[in-house]
């Protein structure tokens, strides 16, 4: 068995140290050690991006990245887009709006990305999404209302729910 | 065939329409949203074990020694088990199959390896890398045997045998044979007949894998199962018997489940491995699947391989039916199986007036993973069969597949229209429908562009035309197995007032994302005429507090009939107790009493009311006030089972009414194939669908998006690869090529909404669609690939299959005789 290392990280604005062991990955850690349970898993080979967070302000997939890489980095994962007891974000809002969730697993990914992507392009078209989505995978909406979506929180046409 | 006669059914399509049939945005989605959702790996018990499962690497073997000593003597191991420790720890499971596949001997590990991916040990440690670390201590010698890998060849006598005490790799052999076959081939003009058609293997993988939380409470007998199993009462009727407990004992709860299409209805041999392991380590045991070892374990869609179709035609364009033998796949063991062998014939003549039809039908175990039910479950393999049928008379008798379409399809004024085997499709509009489609997709501008052409490149028009069969008949296991205690269908719910007004709802289905929180609420909401916000229904399933059926929970497109019903008449039963105490507290006649907005109120006199907070006062808290006769006869806690009109159907004729609904599904498509590489990019694709009344329109629209995304999928991209040997090719997602966002185009939708005459609120049952992406994608190729070229006589499609169909190399051979 590999040893242990001593890690400071930020996640969603606090700060944890913790030791982890040498072969643990960064999801788990996230997951079991934090217990911040909205990052999923849904794949263990970087291919779907169920796992998705924010490392220092790049978009990573957190099932490719060992937990004692993450020393001194600041990560955000979906719970840390708004507070708990917050309103939806417009792109959170908007994918409610649009039914862009179905089983909601690859949903956490989806957002994180999403917002990644109209931080750096406010309007992308509907290939740019695509694009930039590539690496998250759903299986249940066939991304049609994932693509209206995140058009619908670019142009700022989110309707509040019912 | 003629007109059915059905029992009446009454409507309550007049109670609904004030929310059902609105967008209204789901509730379920805020948790998911803010990562608040709680999936089966999400969930923890203190003193919980990782469980791993060591998997045979051998497609075939015997174990000849299996020793765990080095895996028990590592520290944080809590406990191992084998095949062998399980079968003196528990029964068989038993079996849907009749003789000689009843013979199966079963256990939760296997005893022999009989698929790459088969379990023959597990472990359990304190951490999840230890469990896995340990299960490479284990030892254990094979014996490698060969393997077969082939439907067809696995019937052939001279195989090898998975299951030595079966005698044979037959899983189920029986022939269909409706009206007179013989006849119309001796009769028809011409014969068109095709060689050989396969519906490949793939499968919707939803982005969750499978999972289970087990705690086997050696004080109280209790197991508490946490689970994203799909069918938890069909898990629990197979595990009760063969763990030796009480069905109250199992007790099944999940909140949120990533997916399932199918695919996670048969995890019981995992669930009751956890089970027993928890037992004999006094510990939780947690168990998540790795991706890995869900492509090589957790299941597969059925292949099925069509031989010698024979198709008689008359001059006219007719089609009176046809003949040919399946051969099924089962993999290697009957989890589910063998009923995908009879829920084909749901569809026997899909949405065809065929009238003669006779299928010869054997099911094969071979050394590959087992077959689970996948989003169109054994239906799509044969629709999409007839749907090639269909072009390839066009093509080689130079009809117009539109109008040969038109011809041939179910007529609007049919319905309700009983099919040779005696199924009883509900209602519809296909040649309408078709319409709609080829709109949708520029049919005439497809056309031009396709003269046009330009150089390299190849356009083609492909039509699909799928039926989605919804809320089976468990009645037709009987045409499998004589003996089998199942028939009908149904589901329950809840409905209750709470002390303080609410109303709250509890369902016996499993929701994998379909949005059940959202509908039920709105159909309640009408019922009781209050706000859908006013309603809440429990999140996922749990078998302690919610009101369940053997039939319970999400699969076969079911829920808009059968859970929706079921919530329907819960709240109709709640509102007469409403109304009832209403009228004992205001002193009047209960016709007299009008319920909305959350008051019962005497009819013209808005003062004299009582709101729903004072009714269950009344009943919870203050039950003195009431008339004796009145309290004692009301509870506010109403349960409901909704039953379809189901007779038992005759397993001699193989006939009766399979299923009460039929959604259609017709889609159209443009693609541009290249030529120098096969690859097919499509430019136009457009889906519409009929199931009857809508309750959530966006919801259905979303099905149909999910449902078509995996049909494209599977048409051109997914399709799990073995080796002569049984080796998995791509258990991974690198290997195996899920769609992602560049991969499915966009969708153009549009739907027909005829309501159905055998369901109370008129809808049907949809969301598993029929698989009409995978029939419209190669009519589109074949129509591309131009009228001399061979036969697209496989479902799935690689560029590298397109290419050598454009290079001339044939797979099946085609051969049309006429009078």
């Amino acid at each position: 068995m590999a040893g242990a290392h001593a890690i400071k990280v930020t996640i969603n604005g606090e700060r944890y140290e913790r030791t982890v062991l040498a072969q643990e990955l960064l999801v788990h850690f996230i997951r079991d050690t934090l217990g911040l349970r909205g990052t999923h898993i849904g794949c263990d080979t970087g291919n779907c991006g169920a796992c998705t967070v924010r490392c220092d302000g790049r978009l990573i997939k957190s099932c490719m990245m060992l937990a004692v890489q993450a020393d001194g980095c600041e990560l955000t994962t979906v719970e840390g887009l708004a507070p708990p007891e917050a309103e939806l974000t417009p792109l959170q809002q908007a994918f409610n709006t649009e039914h862009a969730v179905q089983c909601g697993y690859c949903t956490p990914g989806m957002v994180l990305a999403a917002s990644y992507l109209l931080e750096r392009n406010p309007d992308p078209s509907e290939h740019e999404i695509r694009r930039a989505l590539k690496g998250n995978i759903c299986r249940c909406t066939g991304y049609q209302n994932i693509v209206r979506a995140v058009r619908a929180a670019a142009s700022g046409e989110v309707e509040v729910g019912v | 065939m003629t007109r059915a006669v059905v029992e009446t059914i009454e409507s309550v399509e007049h109670e609904l329409g004030r929310y059902t049939g609105r967008s209204l945005p789901r509730t379920e989605d805020r948790r998911l949203l803010k990562g608040q959702g709680q999936f089966v790996d999400d969930t923890w018990m203190f003193r919980q074990g990782y469980v791993h499962f060591l998997r045979s690497p051998h497609a075939h073997a015997n174990i000849r020694r299996i020793d765990t000593s080095k895996a028990d003597a590592l520290p944080g191991v809590y406990a191992t088990m084998t095949a062998a420790e399980m079968a003196e720890r528990c029964e068989p499971f038993f079996r849907i199959a009749p003789d000689p596949a009843a013979r199966i001997v079963e256990y939760p590990l296997a005893l022999k390896a009989r698929y790459e991916g088969d379990a023959v040990a597990m472990v359990m440690a304190e951490t999840r890398e230890l469990a896995r670390s340990a299960a490479e201590l284990i030892e254990v010698e094979y014996e490698p045997l060969p393997a077969v890998v082939d439907a067809v060849e696995a019937a052939d006598p001279r195989s090898p045998v998975l299951h030595e005490e079966v005698g044979s790799n037959l899983a189920w052999q029986g022939i269909y044979d409706y009206g007179d076959i013989d006849w119309a081939l001796e009769n028809a003009d011409h014969v068109v007949r095709i060689e050989r058609l396969h519906f490949h293997r793939f499968s919707s993988t939803p982005l969750e894998c499978q999972g289970a939380l087990v705690n086997w409470d050696l004080g109280t007998g209790q197991v508490e199962i946490v689970s994203n199993i799909q069918f938890p009462m069909f898990a629990s009727q197979v595990m009760g018997p063969s763990l030796g407990v009480r069905q109250d004992q199992l007790l099944w709860r999940y909140q949120d489940s990533g997916g399932g299409f199918g695919n996670k209805i048969a995890m019981y041999p995992q669930v009751a491995a956890l089970a027993l392991i928890s037992r004999k380590a006094g510990r939780p045991a947690k168990w998540t699947e790795y991706r890995s070892e869900n492509l090589l374990s957790c299941g597969m869609g059925n292949e099925r391989t069509f031989l010698d179709i024979e198709v008689p035609v008359m001059a006219d364009g007719t089609i009176l039916g046809f003949k040919l033998r399946a051969f099924d796949d089962a993999g290697a063991y009957l989890h589910y199986e063998p009923l995908g062998a009879v829920i084909w014939s749901q569809v026997t003549p899909g949405c065809y007036r065929f009238k003669h039809v006779h299928v010869d039908y054997t099911e094969t175990m071979t050394n590959k993973c087992p077959t689970v039910p996948n989003r169109g479950y054994s239906r799509l393999q044969h629709l999409w069969m007839i749907e090639r049928i269909v072009d390839t008379v066009a093509r080689r008798l130079d009809f117009d597949p539109v109008q040969l379409r038109k011809q041939n399809y179910v007529q609007p004024e049919d319905y309700p229209y009983e099919t040779p085997n005696g199924c009883v499709y509900d209602s519809g509009d296909l040649p309408g429908a078709l319409d709609k489609a080829l709109s949708l997709i520029d049919y005439d501008g497809a056309r031009e562009l396709q003269k046009r052409g330009s150089a390299g490149k190849r356009i083609g028009i492909g039509i699909g035309s799928t039926l989605d069969s919804g809320t089976n008949n468990f009645g037709q296991a009987r045409i499998i197995n004589p003996d089998l205690p199942f028939s009908g269908n149904g589901e329950a719910a809840t409905v209750k007032l709470d002390l303080y007004g609410e109303i709250y709802c509890t369902l016996g289905t499993s929701p994998t994302g379909q949005g059940h929180e959202t509908t039920a609420a709105q159909v309640i909401a009408d019922i009781l005429r209050v706000e859908p916000g006013d309603v809440r229904v429990n999140a996922g399933f749990n078998k302690e507090h919610s009101a369940y059926v053997g039939f319970s929970g999400t699969y076969a497109s079911q829920f808009a009939v059968t859970g929706i019903n079921a919530a329907i008449g819960a709240a109709r039963r709640l509102r007469a107790e409403i109304i009832k105490v209403g009228a004992a507290v205001l002193g009047c006649e209960e016709a007299d009493i009008v319920l909305d907005g959350g008051v019962a109120s005497y009819r013209g006199d808005s003062e004299r009311a009582i709101p729903l907070i004072g009714i269950a006062n009344v009943v919870y808290a203050n039950n003195a006030v009431l008339p004796p006769e009145i309290a004692d006869s009301v509870s506010l806690n109403c349960r409901y089972v909704y039953r379809p009109p189901f007779q038992v159907p005759d397993p001699e004729t193989k006939r009766g009414n399979l299923t009460l609904t039929y959604a259609i599904q017709v889609h159209a498509c443009v693609i541009e194939l290249d030529e120098e590489t096969g690859q097919v990019r499509i430019l136009q694709y457009g889906a519409v669908d009929d199931c009857g009344r809508r309750i959530n329109p966006q919801i259905v629209e979303g099905q149909v998006h999910g449902a078509t995304g995996h049909g494209i999928a599977a048409a051109l991209h997914e399709a799990f690869n073995y080796s002569p040997e049984g080796q998995l090719l791509n258990a991974n997602f690198y290997d195996y090529r899920v769609a992602t966002a560049l991969d499915i185009p966009e969708l153009k939708t549009d739907h027909i909404e005829s309501p159905s005459p055998f369901t109370p609120n008129g809808a049907k049952g949809m969301g598993e669609g029929g698989g009409a992406p995978l029939a419209t994608i190669c009519s589109a190729i074949q129509d591309a690939l131009g009228p001399d070229a061979p036969l697209v006589s496989d479902s799935h499609n690689s560029s590298e299959r397109v290419w050598r169909l454009l290079r001339g190399q044939e797979s099946s051979h085609v051969d049309v005789s006429s009078r």
